[in-house]
């Protein structure tokens, strides 16, 4: 790993200043930048700790859920509020990483986390846009199992590892920033031809919190092969009002297969909560799927977990 | 015997076992490994200008300026030598070694070498290697084998079943990454190493390095996890000694958890192909099974995945036979389980399908086949309790509730199925020897150069001791893992138990006799009348002796060495393994929700160590079945996931309550000790038994492993892509 | 270099580090506490967790510096005045171990978790346990050695009500 500055600052302000220079980079838990210096992924010059930030809130109103950025995962997990009133946050939260990260990760942080892709984390800088810009990108003709079925570019076929964002989408979040106020559904950007670039965000821009609304009943659904501690083959979050079995509103947002939370955008006003019926409410949403060879089961699988996840409980640890 | 916990569990459970990367050496230089990014091709370009300037950097060292070294012997399998040459033979082959001051420093200054490659065209995958396949001329059994006339066989069964399966690429992954420390003093070559096989190592350096035996010392005080990829000579452990020598120090070099996967090994994939034939009530009256596994382009390891068919079943034709496909991937290695591990796979599940075929009960139809003899060698099994293990499994699990129709056990949304598979080992011993003595307050040393791996051979060792000597266990104390101790064999091929075990055993007798004889002033007084009280000698006919009136001051000791017998028998172990898997109708993830191995393994010396390495080994089952792959990118000619977030191990949530036991046995071919090896049989069977319930859950039959859940969303059963 | 003061295992230690120094490297080459290992430097397996301010995290992918004012506890900081801790102790009764270059962030992670919850069900150790790798045990002792100490513990802090321990190896045996 390269040699890094090292700052911590005492207030916001005081993080903007720093942010700002060229080669900063802010550090909260560090449970990704940390990894992302040893890979020699990124190589700041400075980093720039906001850890001791006052941004640590969790707070429950009539107006909805307000988390500060710099809540830790763990926190925000447990709290008795989040897990009544925006369960499909503490389900997302609960199954991602493993507890010692979940000490350490933020929300910020965790929303700011970067692809799995497994060339943009190999050992060594392998062809990758992502990594490095004009590089080439060595997943579209290797191994792309974990690939983008929505979203990808020529450029760029990575997905975005954050439960926590899809949750987010699916429950309308917005994410405030020291420069603006954003839907959690554009914080993420879609590849193009700047793969390099994975959020909205300018340089030196933090976040400052996310607001949720007042959520319906809301679930995170997250199929992967091992029982714990792996990246989603693909997630979904939901969240629906539903009335005599038929859906009143529902919002639902899909992990693992785009290069961002990938919201599900079907009107399912209406629909009965019965299998064959939401099968066919989702199918025209994925008509736009543009799979790999590798990644094509995900159309299927991504169908499949949807519908489970509006007909079927799921518990808080998430398990099928 | 009885179970005891671990004579290590207070160090290892403090923190004060060390590690080789744990031991602390004055003015410890760090090393660090610069690889290949390409699979084959040389050197074009090479710089280190800047890697030599920068901060706190002592060397570098490359194939232009590393000294010269010699062929490091049998053990170093790799036969290629470090940093010797331009030429490049594998994604991952060291380029050079940068050395400095401090860790950080070494790994940025590993980052300024730069090198460029001209590359050659590689295949990586098997399946692409396969027109290239060849036939090796001898390995540690015969390369192919034939007893009766298998087309004749085939030609009168009634049904024949001919199926092709594969295992995937597969990484050991211990937990503690190798780790060299290479410590030059006073013209001594010191080496705290994470080795399966100190004196394997030594050999090597002191071939390589061209340098006496006993100018060369190799401790492996604890390792953390071997599985294989520790038993061999690697050149990781070749180069952090020539660090230190260029140095003039002590040098450590601990390989990145990347570099584990290119730098001792894997296991490599396998296409198998096993043919069947039966009569209509069961009966064998053929079996031809062929295996084609990758190696690399400069060095040959086969995986004898075909010797299982030649002593599992009784049948009158066998045929077996092996194939070795060149790929420029480092070289392939033994891992838990070698050969009869990805075997079994093709084997038993190609039973199941016969079993399907016959309809005949797939435990029934193994005991219709069951070999009382070993039909390829024709000789007796050393000893065999495999019927005992399929009814108590049975019994254990319940099997006789099963019904034989596929999707019959639907539970809610959950597709139930049972599947079993047998499970078998070849049997491994290496010679050995040992020393055991006595001081004058009744403390006993064994001493023995093997290792511990986290098996338990030190505590296996403590109780062989003591029961050889007839003293308590908390009397003996263990070293091992030094040159300095009695030769032993690498801790492999589960042999360990046997091999030390019996030297252990051997030498203790030998002291208690001395012992004995001293105390009686007899020639050769029966070690049976001596027996330890404290620090006193209890000896029938003579008053109890205080050990200091016996002996003296000194301790007093004698060594023994046990070598294999070469008996006329057929040595192996055996089990019988039995699992339930649910899979989610809608997601098709299948999760192992019971799994019962009973096992047939000769006299078990400790139940609670042993019972341990069941449960692990079938762990590692569950690993093959339904988790571990190591793809390789055809373009990069690398294994695409170096890195424990891509490639899957188990973790606590993929395995249920795990249930193992023993049959008892005791085997008088098993060295004095009684019992066969199990490090490695608790691994085998596991796989096929989770794949053949996995098409009882669903129906689908999958001949790939590992399953994964696009291959049971298609529902056509030809594994992975 | 930055100055960074850590109280590690109850006693504080001031030094000028690199801030690139990460914690697991100063705690085992500059404190000499070798027994946390570092396994497989990407956060997946858990064997360098040590316990900042009470809570688990993995000491390979925290820097030092940003353990400043902190309070780590090493598996060195487990046991006191040469006595096991429950949870040491389990594992050693219990065999939950084997090779034991896990064990020490095992452990931790463990002993985390009993402060939280004195008497965790299997599925709430499994889970509290989900970011520690171990490659030999099957996980199975594991578990069983963390219910020891919860009962071992439950038994020191309620010793007018002697429970009878069933040795869980025992009913490991009988599924």
């Amino acid at each position: 790993m390269r040699d890094v500055g090292y700052l911590r600052v005492g207030d916001t302000a005081e993080a903007l200043t720093a942010a700002a220079r060229p080669g900063a980079r802010l550090i909260a838990g560090g449970t990704e930048l940390v990894n992302l210096l040893k890979e020699r992924i990124e190589q700041p010059d400075l980093l720039v700790d906001i850890s001791r930030l006052p941004l640590t809130d969790i707070t429950v109103g009539p107006d909805g859920l307000h988390l500060g950025a710099l809540a830790r995962m763990s926190d925000v997990a447990a709290h008795p509020e989040v897990r009544s009133g925006y369960p499909a946050i503490a389900q997302a939260l609960e199954l991602s990483a493993s507890p010692q990260l979940r000490n350490m990760a933020t929300m910020g942080g965790n929303l700011m986390q970067r692809t799995r892709c497994p060339y943009f984390r190999a050992d060594h800088d392998l062809p990758c846009n992502k990594r490095r810009p004009g590089s080439g990108c060595s997943a579209i003709d290797g191994d792309h199992r974990a690939a983008a079925i929505f979203g990808a570019s020529e450029s760029c076929v990575a997905t975005h590892p954050s439960d926590l964002a899809v949750a987010l989408v699916a429950l309308d979040a917005q994410v405030r920033t020291t420069a603006r106020t954003l839907p959690a559904r554009d914080l993420h950007r879609l590849p193009g031809d700047q793969p390099h670039r994975d959020t909205v965000l300018d340089h030196g821009e933090m976040i400052l919190g996310i607001d949720v609304p007042v959520s319906p009943p809301s679930a995170y659904l997250k199929v992967r092969e091992r029982g714990s501690y792996e990246f989603a083959l693909v997630s979904v979050a939901v969240a629906a009002e539903t009335s005599g079995g038929v859906i009143r509103t529902a919002r639902a947002a899909l992990g693992g297969v785009a290069p961002k939370p990938w919201p599900l955008d079907v009107d399912l006003a209406g629909v009965p909560l019965r299998r064959d019926e939401l099968r066919a409410a989702i199918a025209p949403a994925f008509a736009a799927a543009r799979p790999l060879p590798g990644s094509e089961f995900k159309i299927e699988l991504a169908q499949r977990a949807v519908v489970r996840a509006l007909t079927k409980p799921i518990g808080l640890m998430g398990e099928t | 015997m009885t179970a005891r916990t671990r004579v290590d569990g207070w160090a290892k459970v403090t923190g004060a076992a060390r590690y080789a990367a744990d031991h602390r050496l004055d003015n410890l230089a760090h090393a660090v490994l610069v690889t290949s990014t390409v699979p084959a091709g040389r050197i074009a370009e090479l710089d280190v200008t800047e890697a030599e300037r920068a901060p706190g950097a002592l060397a570098v060292i490359t194939h232009r300026n590393a000294p010269r070294l010699s062929p490091a012997g049998d053990f170093y399998v790799q036969t290629v030598l470090p940093l010797q040459d331009d030429l490049i033979r594998y994604e991952g082959e060291p380029v050079a070694v940068v050395v400095a001051d401090r860790l950080e420093r070494a790994g940025e200054a590993a980052a300024l070498v730069r090198v460029t490659y001209e590359t050659a065209p590689a295949t990586v995958e098997l399946d692409d290697a396969l027109p290239d396949a060849y036939r090796l001329g001898a390995y540690f059994e015969p390369i192919t084998s034939s007893v009766g006339d298998v087309a004749a066989g085939l030609e009168r069964a009634d049904v024949v079943v001919e199926r092709t399966y594969t295992t995937a690429a597969r990484h050991h992954s211990t937990m503690e990454p190798s780790a060299t420390l290479a410590e030059w003093r006073d013209g001594m070559l010191t080496l705290y190493d994470a080795t399966q096989g100190v004196f394997n190592v030594r050999d090597a350096v002191c071939a390589a390095l061209d340098l006496p035996a006993d100018r060369v010392r190799v401790i492996a005080e604890y390792v953390g996890g071997g599985f294989g990829c520790k038993g061999f000579v690697w050149p990781h452990q070749l180069i952090a000694p020539m660090a230190a020598r260029t140095v003039g120090g002590a040098v450590k070099l601990v390989l990145t958890r990347a570099q584990t996967f290119t730098s001792h090994g894997y296991q490599p994939p396998t296409r198998q192909t096993v043919t069947l034939g039966a009569a209509r009530d069961g009966r064998l009256t053929a079996i031809r099974h062929t295996s084609v596994n990758s190696t690399s382009t400069y060095a040959d390891h086969l995986e004898m995945a075909a010797i299982c068919s030649r002593a599992m079943y009784a049948c009158p034709a066998i045929e077996t036979d092996h194939l070795l496909a060149p790929v420029s991937t480092v070289l392939p290695t033994p891992m838990r389980a070698p050969s009869d591990g990805p075997g079994m796979v093709a084997l038993e599940s190609a039973m199941d399908e016969l079993a399907y075929e016959l309809d005949i009960d797939p435990v029934e139809l193994r005991l219709r086949n069951y070999a009382e003899r070993d039909p390829t060698k024709g000789r007796p099994f050393s000893s065999k309790a495999l019927r005992a293990c399929y009814a108590e499994g049975a019994r254990r699990f319940g099997w006789a509730d099963r019904p034989m129709r596929p999707g019959a056990l639907r539970d809610g949304n959950d597709l139930v199925g049972w599947g079993m598979a047998s499970a078998t080992m070849a049997t491994f011993a290496a010679p050995a020897s040992a020393r055991v003595s006595i001081d004058a307050d009744g403390r006993v040393l064994v001493e023995a150069g093997s290792q511990e791996i986290g098996t338990g051979t030190r505590t296996v060792l403590c109780q062989l001791a003591a029961e050889a000597l007839g003293c308590p266990p908390e009397r003996v104390t263990i070293r091992l893992g030094d040159t300095t101790l009695p030769p032993t064999g690498m801790t492999a091929g589960s042999s360990t138990t046997m091999s030390v075990g019996s030297a252990v055993q051997l030498a203790a007798r030998s002291l208690r006799t001395k012992l004995a004889s001293m105390a009686l002033a007899e020639g050769d007084a029966p070690a049976e009348l001596a027996r330890l009280d404290g620090d006193a000698l209890v000896v029938e006919g003579a008053p109890r002796t205080p050990l200091r009136e016996l002996i003296g001051d000194d301790p007093v000791g004698a060594e023994a060495s046990w070598s294999p017998s070469t008996a006329d028998v057929s040595m192996h172990t055996f089990g019988a393994v039995f699992a339930e898997v649910r899979i989610d109708a809608d997601l098709c993830l299948p999760r192992v929700s019971r799994l019962v191995g009973v096992y047939s393994a000769g006299r078990i010396v400790n139940p609670l160590t042993a019972r341990s390495q069941m449960i692990g080994g079938m762990t590692w089952g569950i690993g093959q079945a339904l988790l571990e792959r190591s793809p390789v990118d055809r373009r990069l000619g690398r294994f695409v996931n170096k890195n424990l977030a891509g490639y899957l191990v188990p973790v606590n949530a993929d395995v249920p309550e795990l249930d193992a036991s023993f049959v008892d046995e005791h085997d008088e071919h098993a060295g004095t000790v009684g019992g066969r090896g199990i490090g490695e049989l608790g691994a085998v069977g596991v796989g096929p038994a989770i794949a053949n319930a996995v098409f009882h859950a669903t129906g689908t039959r999958i001949r790939g492993l590992p399953i994964a859940p696009e291959t049971l969303l298609r529902g056509d059963g030809d594994g992975r892509d | 270099m930055a100055r960074i003061t850590v109280t590690v295992n109850g006693a504080d230690h001031t030094d000028e580090v690199e801030p690139r120094l990460l914690l697991a490297h100063y705690l085992r080459d500059k404190l000499r506490l070798t027994g946390t290992h570092i396994g497989c430097d990407t956060t997946n397996c858990g064997a360098c967790t040590v316990l900042c301010d009470g809570l688990p995290v993995k000491s390979c992918t925290m820097f030092a510096v940003q353990a400043d004012g902190r309070e780590i506890i090493t598996v060195e900081g487990l046991a006191t005045g040469g006595q096991l801790q429950p949870i040491q102790q389990g594992f050693k009764e219990e065999h939950g171990l084997q090779c034991g270059f896990c064990t020490p962030g095992m452990m931790v992670a463990a002993t985390a978790l009993l402060e939280r919850n004195p008497d965790p069900s299997e599925e709430e150790i499994r889970w509290a346990l989900s970011g520690n790798v171990c490659r030999c045990t099957g996980y199975v002792n594991i578990v069983k050695a963390v219910r020891w100490a919860a009962q071992a513990m439950q038994e020191q802090a309620a010793p007018e009500e002697p429970a009878t321990r069933q040795p869980a190896t025992e009913q490991a045996a009988t599924r």
